[in-house]
């Protein structure tokens, strides 16, 4: 069998587990760590693709999210728009304040830890902005009521919000590989690693760039209305503070910058190591010494991110294992 | 690095296999139930953020409840279960409402009989529609948002007063105390933090006042955290309000004080209305600060032994006894005297016998309890002020501990 | 309304004024460290709570005044920070920058939550024989801590960049800021260089937690409500320049003062994110950067 194929077949073996998951696992708390698994390595894709990818690092994805949150949020208490359709209204609004953004920064030459400044600014605006002004809800923010109904993007039971998320990470997953095939990928890649190199061989950096963060954008502002449906309360600190931004470069650095795969298992070694140093340690606080300490652990002795461990050299190719 | 090359050298499927185990290790441990202690005890479930901003409060809240269940145990725990022994399952919400929902989860698969939290109404909103879905019993220890008791869930049960009733009580509470002075307040002015907390009980307070014959000349809105009071202090001092009323967090409440002593802004009395940093810690380490501040909050009933003993078990334990300790204690006995009255953990009778409770605490100034729609009506919100290094209730009269001292001396 | 916001416009640009020497501080820490070593540091805000909390315990254990207590915490912090340097940050994060990124962060983690575990959640403040004496402006009373701090802010920034401009190891550092590897080839040690940097900045943090605890409060967390003006202050004053870090302080102390007295408290704090935007848009080195 070739690698392609083999590949292919553990893919999709792993597809048919995630997917029949809930059939196995009867605990609906684990469903739910699930679930968040696959929303963070979803939102950890989405920095991956223009961080990992196109190497330019943000500080302020979280803006994506909060904006796709309030975008759908508003559109159904405010117009009655069920959220199934609200939440590609909400991609398009993520994907358009990416291309703001972008424009602005990217036109501006901005490069490295400015740019990377520069989206924590924006999110910070878009913070206090949310706080401010009535539609948002100001700094009360907006509840949403309990309606379950596929229209809604409401389920009764944790099953419902796992597939919906797994769908999304298989969206995501789907997006990083055909970047890794495609054209538009390589590309981003060269971007990454010599910009002026790459205007130089004609590629139109800052078109390229713009379409990475769109992406970006897009993918965050989905997140956005999954949470809003899950939890039914978004507020400004909830939309646009740093955590969660930095909760998404966290699990791709860790898991594996520009992976396929690296979101997913940076977001499932990080969330497995909390849980389980919460299970075993109740003084607050203390667990989370260990987790810091873990992960400076795990970057010191994988610079390159846990999916290392899966590959020696990158292109190298594996035989499968000796 | 050569390190870790050694150690994989070549063997991708070891490491597959090896971290499967782990992994599944990892899992087995987290699924076998964590306290497998006493079987048929009554399990709690208690949820508060331990780590984050609200830690404080969190640690205050667990011990209050630890320390209710420890008491009820000693007096022979659940009689009609035949001494059933309560007891404590520990969650951290660590702030967000996600993790609190999750924690939901959690313990009803580790058996939880009920649920009480979460200090931040945001994560009670979403730890309350989890349990909702099992049915769980659920009592909220604080949380002021009358959001929590208005979705007709006939799971959730509140023992103090929401922010709306608080509004209300601190009105008349205030107008009390200026008839008793002569009525020489007319004005206030209104400092609140940015978001529900602050602008859901500003806006409610704002409408009872009214309603009082006391005008709100200025309200204030501020983010959180804020770092520096004085334009704030500048701005009230140039509205010469006769009352400012503080609505926030310890952190800017105590700020907002120094800043106004600063700036040497005159005013009739600081009323604060849930005022997060008003304290005996307050009290006891900004003396000259505090003095004649007051207060409108959840506080225990001075004058009852009860009250009295759990205030020095509290300070011999070496913690100030913040409003959390016994809001949690209340709770717990709430809870308590829920399965006492049901005679079982079975979800649908504890609900029942909640919902009809007339549980009547002594170290509490209020009524017998009488839930309606899963809030207390028999509770109150209390002006406190503090006086001579010591807090006295000062209204509503029959529970006033001593005369208030207003305007400030 | 808006004439009483006019009204208090002079008090406002003074109590800007005030508190930016202290964002200057915090700033001037960063800007060093990120000017020299290029590493932006996630540990910062909780480096700036492990000084707040230095100069607590100082006061309420030994009954040390915090301005006294700033002969003792700049230099405890300024060899917290070499040591934190040279054997941790510098020797695990194998040069990557997202890796520092990363490892600054878990430090960040592990300072919160043993604060949290070793001193509790709760906020604790400091009363001062002086608080609540002032200078009597007319329009303001200002307040002794704030007087104070303020000109020990504009000395230590002095004495900083004397350091910095009038020293060898002044020169040192700025010649490791330009050139890595040139200065490498003269002899400099260059990790030596970093680590001292890195001591200098913690040390500045160090000083800006001693006259902060006066006039704020400290738990677990304080130290993050500063990081993001400083990051404003270091990018509008210039990486890595101290007259920079200074004035951008005061800039965004007044903006931020002026901006809550005409719209408000809450959206006031635009300010600091439009100017932040704007700088890095139209003139990213900053005030006093040199172009790369």
């Amino acid at each position: 069998m070739t690698l392609k194929a083999k590949n292919a077949l553990l893919f999709g073996l792993a597809f048919l587990v995630a997917a029949l998951a809930p059939v196995g696992i009867s605990s609906k708390f684990y469903l739910d760590v699930l679930t968040l698994i696959f929303f963070t390595a979803y939102i950890g894709q989405s920095w991956n693709i223009l961080g990992g990818y196109a190497g330019q690092f943000s500080f302020g994805g979280v803006m994506f999210f909060g904006t796709g949150a309030y975008t759908s949020s508003i559109l159904l208490i405010t117009f009655g728009i069920p959220p199934i359709f609200g939440i590609f209204v909400a991609v398009l609004m993520g994907a358009f304040l990416g291309f703001l953004v972008g424009y602005l920064s990217f036109r501006s030459g901005l490069r490295g830890s400015y740019f990377a400044l520069i989206t924590l600014a924006f999110a910070e605006l878009l913070r206090v902005l949310a706080n401010s002004v009535e539609f948002t809800g100001g700094g009360v923010g907006l509840f949403l009521t309990y309606a379950p109904g596929l229209k809604n993007l409401q389920f009764v039971s944790p099953t419902g919000f796992y597939y919906f998320s797994l769908f999304l990470l298989v969206i995501s997953l789907a997006i990083a590989l055909w970047l890794e095939r495609s054209r538009f990928g390589a590309q981003l890649v060269a971007i990454r690693e010599n910009e002026e190199a790459a205007e130089a061989l004609g590629i139109d950096t800052l078109k390229c760039k713009l379409y990475a963060i769109m992406i970006m954008g897009g993918m965050g502002g989905a997140a956005g209305t999954f949470y809003a449906q899950k939890y039914l309360y978004i507020d400004p600190p909830i939309s646009y503070s740093i955590a969660l931004s930095v909760e998404m470069l966290l699990v791709s650095i860790v898991g594996g910058l520009g992976t396929v795969f690296g979101p997913l298992i940076g977001s499932i070694v990080l969330h497995v190591v909390n849980e389980v140093a919460r299970h075993f340690i109740d003084t607050p606080g203390l667990s989370l010494i260990v987790y810091g300490v873990i992960l400076i652990f795990i970057i010191s002795y994988l610079p390159n991110g846990l999916v290392g461990l899966f590959r020696k050299t990158r292109g190298k190719k594996e035989d499968g294992g000796a | 690095m050569t390190r870790s090359k050694d150690l994989f050298t070549g063997s991708r499927r070891k490491f597959i296999r090896g971290a499967s185990a782990t992994f599944a290790l990892a899992a087995a441990g987290l699924s076998a139930p964590k306290i497998a202690r006493a079987a048929g005890a009554v399990k709690i479930g208690l949820i508060h953020p331990a780590t984050g901003w609200a830690a404080y409060p969190a640690a205050q809240l667990r011990y209050g409840a630890q320390m209710a269940i420890a008491d009820i145990n000693a007096a022979g725990g659940i009689k009609s279960m035949g001494g059933a022994a309560l007891e404590a399952v520990l969650g951290d919400s660590q702030t967000k409402p996600e993790i609190g929902a999750a924690e939901v989860e959690k313990m009803n698969e580790a058996g939880v009989h009920a649920i009480q939290g979460c200090y931040q109404s945001a994560v009670g909103l979403a730890a309350s529609a989890a349990a909702a879905k099992y049915n769980i019993p659920f009592s909220v220890d604080v949380g002021v948002s009358d959001k929590l008791v208005q979705r007709g869930l006939s799971n959730v049960f509140r023992m103090a007063d929401g922010y709306g009733r608080i509004a209300a009580d601190a009105s008349v509470n205030l107008a009390e105390i200026n008839k008793a002075a002569g009525s020489p307040a007319k004005t206030v002015a209104i400092v609140h933090e940015e978001s529900e907390f602050g602008t859901g009980t500003a806006k409610l307070v704002t409408k009872a006042l009214a309603s009082h014959g006391l005008e709100v000349i200025e309200t204030i809105k501020h983010a959180n955290p804020t770092r520096n009071f004085d334009n704030i202090a500048l701005r009230l001092k140039s509205a010469k309000p006769d009352i400012i009323m503080p609505i926030n967090y310890p952190g800017e409440y105590i700020l907002l004080a120094k800043t106004l002593r600063q700036q040497r802004v005159d005013f009739m009395a600081s009323y604060s209305v849930l005022g997060g940093g008003f304290n005996f810690k307050f009290v006891d380490e900004m003396p000259q600060i505090a003095e004649n501040m007051i207060d409108v909050n959840h506080w225990y009933d001075p004058r009852s032994t009860s009250g009295q003993e759990m205030r020095a078990r509290t300070e011999a334990d070496g913690k100030y006894f913040t409003f959390e300790v016994y809001c949690a204690y209340m709770s717990i006995m709430f809870l308590a005297d829920g399965f006492e009255r049901a005679g079982s953990t079975d979800k649908e009778a504890v609900n029942a016998a909640l919902a009809s409770s007339t549980l009547d605490i002594d170290f509490m100034p209020y009524g017998p309890t009488k839930m309606v729609d899963g809030q207390n009506m028999g509770s109150r919100a209390v002006a406190i002020q503090a006086q001579k290094g010591d807090v006295q209730i000062i209204a509503p009269s029959d529970y006033a501990s001593a005369s208030a001292v207003f305007p400030r001396s | 309304m808006l004439s009483t916001s006019l009204s208090l416009l002079p008090a406002g640009i003074i109590n800007g004024l005030m508190f930016g020497a202290i964002y200057a501080l915090v700033a001037l820490g960063l800007t060093l460290i990120y000017g020299v070593l290029h590493i932006i540091n996630f540990a910062h805000g909780a480096m700036l709570m492990l000084a707040l909390y230095s100069a607590y315990f100082l006061f309420k254990i030994l009954n040390i005044d915090p301005y006294v207590a700033i002969l003792i915490v700049t230099p405890a912090s300024f060899f917290f920070g070499y040591v934190i340097y040279r054997w941790g940050i510098g020797k695990l994060s194998g040069g990557k920058d997202q890796n520092i990124l990363l490892i600054t962060l878990g430090l960040s983690i592990i300072l919160e939550n043993a604060a949290l575990f070793f001193f509790t959640g709760d906020q604790q403040t400091i009363s001062l024989s002086y608080s609540y004496d002032s200078l009597d402006l007319g329009f303001l009373y200002l307040s002794y801590p704030k007087l104070i701090s303020f000109i020990a802010s504009l000395v230590i920034c002095g004495f900083l960049w004397m350091l910095m401009s009038l020293t060898d190891l002044g020169k040192a550092i700025r010649a490791v800021a330009k050139q890595r590897e040139g200065a490498r080839l003269v002899g400099i040690d260059v990790e030596h260089v970093f680590a001292v940097t890195f001591g200098i900045g913690i040390a500045c943090l160090g000083a800006a937690g001693c006259m902060l605890l006066p006039i704020f409060y400290v738990d677990p967390y304080t130290g993050n409500v500063f990081v993001i003006i400083a990051f404003t202050i270091v990018v509008l004053g210039g990486m890595g320049s101290i007259v920079g870090a200074l004035l951008g302080g005061f800039i965004i102390g007044i903006t931020e003062s002026v901006g809550g007295l005409l719209l408000g408290e809450s959206l006031g704090q635009i300010g600091i994110s439009l100017i932040f935007i704007l700088i890095l848009i139209f003139r990213p080195t900053g005030i006093f950067g040199s172009k790369v």
